[in-house]
């Protein structure tokens, strides 16, 4: 498996190119979180300076969805090779999930 | 030494023993093909019951009751427990042969997919027998099954929950073997298309049963433990039913018959010795319909005022999905065009299927305008459109498909002559049932009635449509006769008995070894078998040496696992009822048979076995002869 890689014990992966893409990936990762709790602070400032509830909502709900992207990128390795069949689906429901949602709301509780 | 313990000859009691504990898809496939051939049964009785119901006016062989538990139990038998196990026996059989696997990715899973599905399915029609069947019609509206009286409702919720339970793990079952366990060389886009039809369906299954589960869930909530999600008097909404029902349920209709696309994908280049054409457009059509297939529910809802806004992008959606039906259709006509044709009883019924399954999708697309759905909702129109398409496209597969892959799964042949005679029977019977059925709905009739008036000029149409079943019937009695002459006989056909399979399926020897392939194949290109035969080779080309195979022990834990359910299904239906004091432990207890049985999975440390290297060679000359 591709994503496996950065660890795997194939020889044709240096030392110091492994080094290199954990080094790079070490960053990314602090860099991520840095910016969770960054997001989760102007969140609750958003909150807390009492805002009109139609801004408070939606922002938070953004901030809400970078952050799961980040999550699932960053901490979870998708932006990895060999995640393609992993997205598909987990996008194809978010949309499925999506869509009635959406239709509940609109038709049956309008 | 492992490989001749499954060499050897066993006796009755050994092969029940066997087929209970087996993980093999190969044996699987052949339990779900009994069940659901048995569930086809039970389902054709019903529909015949129906018939003869309905064949004068004024009729008394059954009762207004009785007919609504039968009309219900016909649907939601022929669809849960006839149609999808057929094509689920289908898909075991072929789909992990047509990837070059050697079982799918876990064996485990798939047979406790079947155990659930079957006792399920049991727990259902036992309600014939324990105080009556359901009764609010297959799609079960709320407000009919909350009104329900006794237990019917009952017994369709937690059965279908159970059998449900199994069809998802089918579901995924498939698509991570489809994903990782192709062999070497075997692309996405190498993959025959039954492969893909079976990756697709499987995806719908993924997507379309949690809300069935929810809905179900929901709904024995309502009837056994007073919540009020579909209660209007308690501030529930009936129509949440529905909408949970048809996000499940037109994915469904998919699931059903993308498979049997994928059947006749497979039949038609076999038979008219051509590649499939358009491969890549039949990918994309497979995979679009796949898609536009969850934007179309409420297009069963036209009526329950939704507002002309949602009726007309529903309306539009749906009409959509007549693009990449049609794309399929002329890559069917193209691909026998100019073909060396060989009329075989599959491709008799690969045929026949064109015109039926256009005829059905043409209904469709007239019920998919709303303003005229308002005029056809709820009247036999309605049925004759879904028959057309249910039974011209699935059932059609389902016997062209079973006279197909009846060698591969056998290793015998079933007799054409008397195939042909099934086929025109079953096709003769089956227009004259449903045609006349438009017309009479146009008329008027409505749907789920249990009789009718004389002389309002429905009388010959009934007749005539009655007159048709009994054709079916008499078809499907004949195929039932060959298939008992067949197996008496059990003349083996050996490998690639049709002389023109394209793909990895006929490479193998017959009856296939249990570990299917003695070294993976190497895949060249689509229809990697044809391909070698063009180059005069007889085998695939192997992709790795000889070596030890690894396989899973048999197991008798899903069969456990599944029984647990059924009976605490029965603590948690009658655990509601005045002074039955039973019904709490049998719920716990067989909550324990469930929960032990996963444990004792999860604890027991089950490794399977090797078959040795030298075991297979010495396997060439006797089993795997070639």
């Amino acid at each position: 498996m591709a994503n496996l890689q950065p660890n795997s014990g194939d020889p044709k992966v240096t030392y110091e190119y492994r080094r290199k893409k954990h080094a790079e990936e070490m960053r990314m990762q602090v860099i991520t979180f840095t910016m969770m709790i960054f997001f989760t602070v102007i969140a609750f400032a958003a909150v807390g300076a009492g805002f009109s509830k139609w801004f408070i909502v939606p922002f938070v709900l953004l901030l809400a969805i970078v952050q799961v992207i980040f999550q699932l990128y960053y901490f979870m390795h998708m932006s990895h090779k060999g995640h393609a069949e992993a997205q598909l689906f987990m996008y194809s429901g978010v949309l499925v999930g999506f869509l009635t949602v959406l239709t509940f709301v609109t038709i049956i509780w309008w | 030494m492992s490989t001749i313990a499954h060499t050897q000859k066993r006796g009755f009691a050994g092969t029940v023993w066997d087929y209970l504990t087996t993980v093999d898809h190969k044996k699987i496939a052949i339990l779900y093909l009994l069940a659901g051939g048995f569930f086809f049964l039970v389902g054709g009785i019903e529909a015949m019951m129906i018939r003869i119901q309905l064949a004068v006016p004024n009729n008394d062989f059954v009762s207004a009751g009785l007919f609504n538990e039968i009309i219900t139990m016909h649907g939601t038998t022929m669809i849960f427990l006839a149609a999808m196990p057929l094509l689920f026996a289908f898909m075991n059989a072929v789909m992990p042969l047509q990837i070059g696997a050697r079982d799918v990715a876990f064996p485990f899973i798939n047979a406790l997919g079947f155990w659930l599905f079957f006792f399920g399915g049991l727990f259902l029609n036992l309600s014939w027998f324990l105080g009556g069947a359901p009764d609010a019609g297959w799609t079960s509206y709320a407000s009919l099954s909350l009104a329900s009286e006794g237990h019917g409702i009952d017994f369709y919720a937690l059965g279908l929950q159970i059998s449900g339970f199994g069809t998802l793990m089918g579901g995924i079952n498939f698509l991570v073997t489809i994903i990782n366990m192709r062999a070497p060389g075997m692309t996405y886009m190498r993959m025959p298309l039954f492969t893909w039809t079976t990756f697709v369906a499987s995806a719908l299954i993924l997507f379309a049963f949690p809300p069935l589960t929810v809905g179900l869930f929901m709904l024995i909530f309502d009837r056994m433990f007073g919540s009020g999600f579909f209660d209007v008097a308690m501030g529930g909404n009936t129509i949440i039913w529905e909408h949970f029902f048809w996000i499940f349920g037109h994915p469904e209709v998919y699931i059903l018959v993308l498979p049997a696309f994928g059947i006749f994908s497979e039949i038609f280049p076999t038979f008219a010795r051509k590649r499939l054409f358009g491969y890549s457009s039949m990918v994309f059509a497979t995979v679009l319909i796949g898609f536009l297939g969850f934007m179309v529910w409420a297009h069963h809802m036209f009526t329950t005022g939704l507002g002309p806004i949602a009726n007309a992008i529903f309306a539009v959606a749906t009409m959509a999905i007549a693009v990449p039906t049609g794309i399929k259709i002329f890559n069917w006509i193209m691909t026998i065009w100019g073909g060396s044709i060989q009329f075989t009883v599959p491709m008799l019924y690969a045929v026949a299927f064109i015109p039926s399954f256009v005829m059905g999708g043409v209904t469709g697309v007239m019920q998919a305008a709303a303003p005229a759905d308002y005029q056809f909702h709820d009247t036999y129109f309605i049925v004759a459109h879904f028959h057309y398409v249910i039974v011209g496209g699935i059932v059609l597969g389902l016997l062209g498909g079973a006279h197909f892959y009846w060698p591969l799964m056998f290793g015998t042949m079933l007799s054409e002559k008397l195939g042909k005679i099934t086929f025109v029977l079953f096709l003769v019977g089956f227009h004259l049932t449903f045609f006349i059925q438009h017309f009479l709905g146009l008329m008027g009739m409505p749907r789920r009635v249990w009789t009718f008036l004389p002389g309002q000029g429905l009388d010959a149409g009934n007749l005539i449509s009655s007159i048709g079943a009994a054709f079916m019937a008499v078809g499907i009695i004949i195929m039932l006769v060959n298939v008992v002459i067949t197996q008496k006989k059990n003349i083996q056909v050996g490998r690639d008995p049709w002389k023109d399979g394209r793909t990895l399926e006929w490479s193998i020897p017959s009856p296939a070894p249990f570990y299917n392939f003695k070294q993976l194949p190497l895949v060249r290109g689509l229809d990697p078998f044809w391909i070698e035969k063009m180059e005069g080779k007889t085998e695939m080309t192997p992709a790795e040496p000889i070596g030890d195979i690894h396989m899973p022990n048999n197991s008798f834990t899903p069969f456990v696992i599944s029984l647990g359910l059924f009976i605490a299904a029965f603590g948690a239906m009658y655990q509601a009822d005045e002074g039955k004091g039973w019904a709490i432990p049998v719920l716990i207890i067989g909550m324990i048979v469930t929960f032990g049985a996963m444990l004792y999975r999860s604890i027991k440390d089950d490794h399977g076995y090797h078959i040795h290297k030298e075991d297979l060679l010495d396997d060439a000359g006797k089993g795997g002869t070639h």
